[in-house]
């Protein structure tokens, strides 16, 4: 009878969530059947059960395109420098902000520099490439100032990646404080007050409370990153770069929309898309697990 | 504090002057396209325009606001937002809620929450979802920018770990007196949670008012494309012959130019960001962190 009880009782929690498990099951666990294609050469008439089967065929075909391991190499190049400035960055800012007595200086500065986290980057790159402009942009107007000649920072392939790194920053710097900050919050006050009793200056009190007491949170945020070694930023590449930046600005996921979408070679292009996924699933894996020995983070 | 070094004030005075320049930082390339959406083409062109409009002239959101294409994705995007507001946030909270239960009381619950775990850590990529969302008939329709994101994880965890902090004394009590789990949700879950609820709504709303990238690959016909992925036609590549801009059409307006006409639109799109912003941005304030650190 108790068992019966219990499953009238949980049956409600069934009907709730069995809505959003159909969804995700049609449009995210078929997708990851469709991955078969990437073993095919998929005619979208053929369908996914009559597409003849080419076994590693597109795999031998994608590590003999000339480009790839230069794609491989900007992706990785253009990741991990925006990994290491989302770190290093936010970690500063909310340093700083958190020394700041004032509350409504704080929070008119958090306020702004929160916001362009909130814009698209469409709407980022409009602003961007008039902003960058060699003729007309208010950033070489004002380097001219000092004498620099015009840089062309959105078709320089030279420029590039580091244009997508700063941009990125200036993006999402302000965004990626928040985490720090909550964990500044945190730090029990009763430490700073034995700190002061103990003739700990500012510096000291720094040091020795507010460094360690985030630590925690920066070795999580550290050792999750990992998992986007492989996100160079689809979104933000997709919008700035243009084919004269395509040596060092071309990334998996662009070349995965060109060939794909562009090209409509579709088995070609999901065997890109394939290997990503696998190399994407074991650094989160890995990372997952290391934040939860190190960390004790769990996602659910 | 009284006793403050003089090494300290000088700090602060340092540290009010970098985060200053760091918000100037932030807004400047804003401000500086918002001048030129306000100014006249003839000083646009000339470089005049810094952080002020100069000859200040509404010409250009007049122009935008009048084209009919301009209109209608903004037009697609409002219904867009609508719909998907609705269905992310019924989604969000009818997954959250199970499974922010004990495994004691919903058995199921792991076996549920690995289900949705698993597609945060794998996806079957661009192509196989489009040709997905294609094989279901969706490509044009409204739904396709709306089912394929319904249930969204992220925003889940962050309900489903706002849900488990509520004392669980409250639900036992609502239990004893014989509430059932829909009373337990809407009369005691819900109300509690408004902050969650606001800053997965603010992120909800911008979400879908700023995708552009479905809408690129599931609308064939430009009618059907919203506001972002029309305006990427505009801004990022305009070689895309369906929305040019004739010149000569510009020629006719002489206070307007392509440059001027681009950064009203800009603006245009950005303002219902602009105007839900203030009203969110104090609940995510208080911080958010995805998943949970035990101790």
């Amino acid at each position: 009878m108790v068992g019966k009880n219990k499953l009238r009782r949980e049956l409600p929690l069934h009907i709730l969530i069995i809505p959003g498990v159909i969804l995700v099951f049609i449009f995210h666990y078929i997708p990851m059947f469709g991955i078969m294609m990437a073993f095919q050469k998929f005619v979208p008439a053929k369908g996914f059960w009559n597409s003849d089967w080419v076994g590693l065929d597109n795999f031998r075909y994608i590590f003999n395109m000339p480009n790839i391991w230069n794609v491989m190499w900007n992706t990785v190049y253009i990741a991990v420098m925006k990994i290491a400035a989302n770190l290093v960055v936010p970690i500063v800012f909310a340093l700083l902000l958190n020394e700041v007595r004032k509350n409504s200086f704080k929070r008119t500065i958090q306020t702004i520099i929160y916001f362009p986290h909130f814009l698209s980057w469409v709407i980022l790159g409009g602003v961007l490439i008039d902003v960058l402009s060699p003729t007309s942009g208010i950033i070489n107007q004002f380097l001219g100032i000092f004498g620099i000649d015009p840089i062309y920072f959105l078709g320089n392939a030279k420029w590039f990646p580091y244009t997508l790194v700063i941009t990125n920053t200036w993006k999402e710097f302000g965004y990626n404080t928040i985490v720090y900050l909550a964990a500044l919050t945190a730090i029990d006050p009763t430490l700073y007050e034995a700190a002061v009793v103990d003739g700990a200056g500012r510096w000291k009190q720094t040091w020795h409370i507010t460094l360690p007491g985030i630590l925690p949170i920066v070795t999580l945020m550290t050792v999750l990153s990992l998992g986007n070694v492989l996100n160079a930023g689809f979104d933000q590449v997709f919008n700035l770069y243009s084919p004269s930046v395509y040596s060092t600005g071309d990334v998996i996921d662009t070349m995965v929309y060109r060939i794909g979408m562009v090209e409509a070679q579709f088995s070609v292009s999901a065997a890109i898309g394939l290997f990503k996924s696998v190399i994407s699933f074991v650094l989160v894996v890995i990372s997952n697990k290391l934040a939860n020995k190190y960390a004790g983070y769990r996602v659910f | 504090m009284l006793n403050r070094t003089k090494s300290e004030k000088v700090f602060a005075i340092f540290n009010y002057l970098i985060l200053s320049f760091a918000a100037f930082a932030c807004l400047l390339p804003l401000l500086n396209v918002l001048a030129i959406s306000f100014s006249s083409s003839a000083a646009a062109a000339a470089g005049y325009v810094k952080l002020w409009p100069v000859d200040f002239t509404l010409a250009s959101y007049k122009y935008a606001l009048g084209k009919s294409e301009f209109i209608r994705s903004f037009w697609v995007s409002v219904r867009r937002v609508m719909m998907g507001y609705a269905v992310n946030m019924i989604m969000t909270i009818s997954v959250a809620y199970p499974l922010s239960k004990e495994k004691d009381t919903f058995r199921a619950r792991n076996v549920y929450a690995w289900f949705f775990i698993i597609t945060m850590m794998f996806s079957g990529g661009l192509i196989p979802t489009f040709m997905t969302v294609k094989s279901l008939g969706l490509l044009d329709s409204l739904w396709a920018l709306v089912l394929p994101g319904a249930v969204p994880i992220f925003n889940v965890i962050l309900l489903m770990n706002f849900f488990r902090g509520i004392p669980k004394e409250i639900e036992e009590a609502a239990y004893i007196d014989g509430a059932t789990h829909w009373t337990t949700l809407f009369r005691i879950y819900l109300p509690l949670s408004l902050p969650s609820l606001a800053t997965i709504s603010l992120f909800v709303l911008v979400g879908h008012w700023n995708g552009w990238f479905d809408g690129m690959i599931y609308m064939n016909r430009p009618r059907n494309w919203p506001l972002q992925t029309y305006l990427r036609t505009i801004l990022i590549s305009p070689d895309v012959t369906n929305y040019q801009t004739s010149s000569e059409e510009l020629a006719g307006m002489r206070q307007v130019s392509e440059r001027t006409f681009k950064a009203a639109q800009v603006f245009l799109a950005a303002a219902p960001i602009l105007a839900v912003y203030p009203f969110l941005q104090k609940y995510f304030m208080k911080g958010l962190v995805v998943g949970s650190v035990k101790g």
